[in-house]
């Protein structure tokens, strides 16, 4: 006999039609941006495991004719070795073979043979351990005063840089979610607004009936929850695709440092809350907007 | 300063109020009254004369520029915004142009007052069809204002002042838009809520209504008012 009771007309309200054809950009632009937070946390911590506990000790190739220089630059390897595994903190050191050294710069500098003839410098894979880490200073120190043209590389400064880039970027995209958040919000905002407006005569009667303010933004709040859920809907909808595909690339690439970036679970698991929290979004604004509007009445 | 007399026997109780709007003249101008708990006044006057805009003071649409005004023993002046939908409530109003939500059945406008308050679904169910059937409405129930008459449209408006049994009923030209016979039968039924104890207020420049039916006047001239 009744209808169910919704005495505001929001349903067919034409201003609140475009509310989640604008949350779903949000939610997609807000998705891959968490994307990438969590990708690069992922690719930030990978990159510090793998280079905590070794060192790269460089030893540049002796001068002299190639026969000379090869031997006195296996001399220097064997006296570093030696210097390295005796080092407090140092669990094992051993250079790389002439065979690793050219297959590590093949892809660089090509031709495998021309390379062999090339005056390389000789590299130490060093590691060490974790928990009684050597003096890093004192090491590099005793290696170049026993072994002129030895210099240590503890990956720490192109890492640092690169976790630092990499910081940036994610306190970039924190901002973007931030921004998104605010720009979700006004949205409502001034959807909510155009639909006091349209609907300020029914407004005015609840008002005056003895309505509280609440029971008038509840109407408006549940409107805005649905809008927005729609939205988000149709955001993350569209995500799991590009996110997919950029997987999909990712596996394509060569570099090694790169090979992982797709979204951890944990990731996802923050992704596909994003819908109810856009819904959520939009209610608490809707709901703000009325009140704060309302309380201007007299 | 004089405080308002904060007669609890006073459903209302006005000291030297006065409205105008923005920076404009006063509409009305030092009105005092009182309204003592289950009584029936008429309030007469010209076309022009401020009796809407006392109604709206009376309904707490609007609040006095200066003066003090009390309802129900609340100063209206100094109550906060949270305090008035409780004491909007407690009256009842028929506006002139009824104000009747176009969108909503016949049997959903009676309601409003009833769901903002909060009653179960059930009693509501229960009451508004009766209203409405006694208003001469029963072959409306689903009507939605756009489809009524001006007569019915009033009558609906009158239903949804009194469904919820208000302390205040204010009327604004309650029969303007019907007949003699209907004008009268709306009269009976203010009168009956009037016996069970409503105060109330009927703004009407009917003089035919108001020299059948005995009860005070507040008349306006110039936006202020005498008293019988």
């Amino acid at each position: 006999m009744f209808a169910r009771h919704s005495d505001l007309p929001l349903k067919n309200d034409a201003s609140s039609r475009f509310v989640p054809m604008l949350v779903a950009p949000m939610v997609f632009l807000c998705a891959v941006a968490l994307a990438g937070i969590f990708i690069l946390h992922g690719l930030i911590g990978r990159w510090d495991r793998d280079v905590a506990g070794t060192l790269t000790v460089e030893i540049a190739a002796a001068p002299g004719e190639a026969q000379e220089s090869a031997e006195r630059t296996r001399a220097s390897v064997e006296q570093a070795e030696q210097i390295l595994n005796a080092f407090p903190g140092v669990t094992n050191a051993h250079a790389l073979s002439q065979d690793q050294l050219v297959a590590l710069l093949a892809p660089w500098l090509g031709n495998p043979d021309l390379l062999k003839e090339l005056p390389l410098p000789a590299l130490i894979d060093v590691t060490t351990n974790p928990d009684h880490p050597p003096d890093l200073s004192l090491l590099s120190e005793k290696l170049a005063r026993a072994i002129p043209g030895a210099s240590l590389d503890d990956h720490r400064v192109w890492l640092s840089r690169l976790i630092s880039l990499s910081r940036s970027i994610e306190w970039l995209a924190i901002g973007i979610v931030l921004l998104i958040t605010c720009v979700t919000s006004a949205t409502v905002f001034f959807a909510t607004r155009t639909g006091m407006s349209i609907h300020h005569e029914v407004i005015e009667v609840l008002h005056l009936i003895g309505a509280p303010d609440d029971y008038i933004a509840r109407q408006f709040a549940d409107r805005a929850f649905v809008l927005g859920l729609k939205g988000g809907v149709l955001g993350f909808a569209a995500t799991v695709p590009v996110m997919a595909g950029i997987a999909l690339s990712a596996r394509h690439l060569q570099g090694g440092f790169l090979a992982e970036l797709s979204v951890p679970l944990s990731g996802w698991a923050v992704i596909v809350l994003l819908p109810p929290l856009a819904a959520l979004l939009a209610m608490i604004t809707a709901r703000l907007t009325v009140h704060r509007t309302l309380a201007r009445l007299p | 300063m004089r405080q308002p007399t904060a007669d609890r026997a006073n459903v209302v109780q006005f000291d030297n109020v006065a409205v105008r709007y923005g920076r404009g003249p006063e509409i009305l101008q030092d009105i005092s009254f009182s309204l003592p708990a289950g009584s029936f006044h008429f309030l007469t006057g010209t076309s022009g004369a401020g009796k809407s805009t006392l109604l709206r003071l009376m309904y707490l649409g609007q609040r006095p520029a200066r003066g003090r005004a009390a309802l129900f023993g609340r100063d209206i002046t100094t109550l906060r915004h949270y305090e008035l939908p409780a004491l909007r409530r407690r009256i009842g109003v028929v506006f002139q142009d009824f104000r009747l939500l176009d969108h909503l059945s016949a049997l959903d406008n009676v309601a409003l007052p009833l769901r903002v308050s909060g009653t179960r679904e059930s009693d509501i169910r229960k009451f508004v069809p009766d209203l409405l059937t006694w208003v001469g409405l029963a072959e409306h129930l689903h009507a939605r204002p756009p489809t009524l008459s001006g007569g019915q449209k009033q009558r609906v408006a009158i239903a949804r002042a009194v469904i919820a049994r208000p302390e205040l009923l204010l009327a604004d030209e309650p029969t303007g838009n019907v007949d003699d016979q209907i004008a009268m039968r709306l009269m009976y039924l203010f009168e009956e809520l009037n016996k069970l104890g409503t105060t109330v207020v009927i703004a009407t420049h009917n003089e035919n209504l108001v020299s059948r039916l005995p009860h005070p006047q507040l008349h306006l001239e110039d936006g202020r008012l005498r008293t019988d």
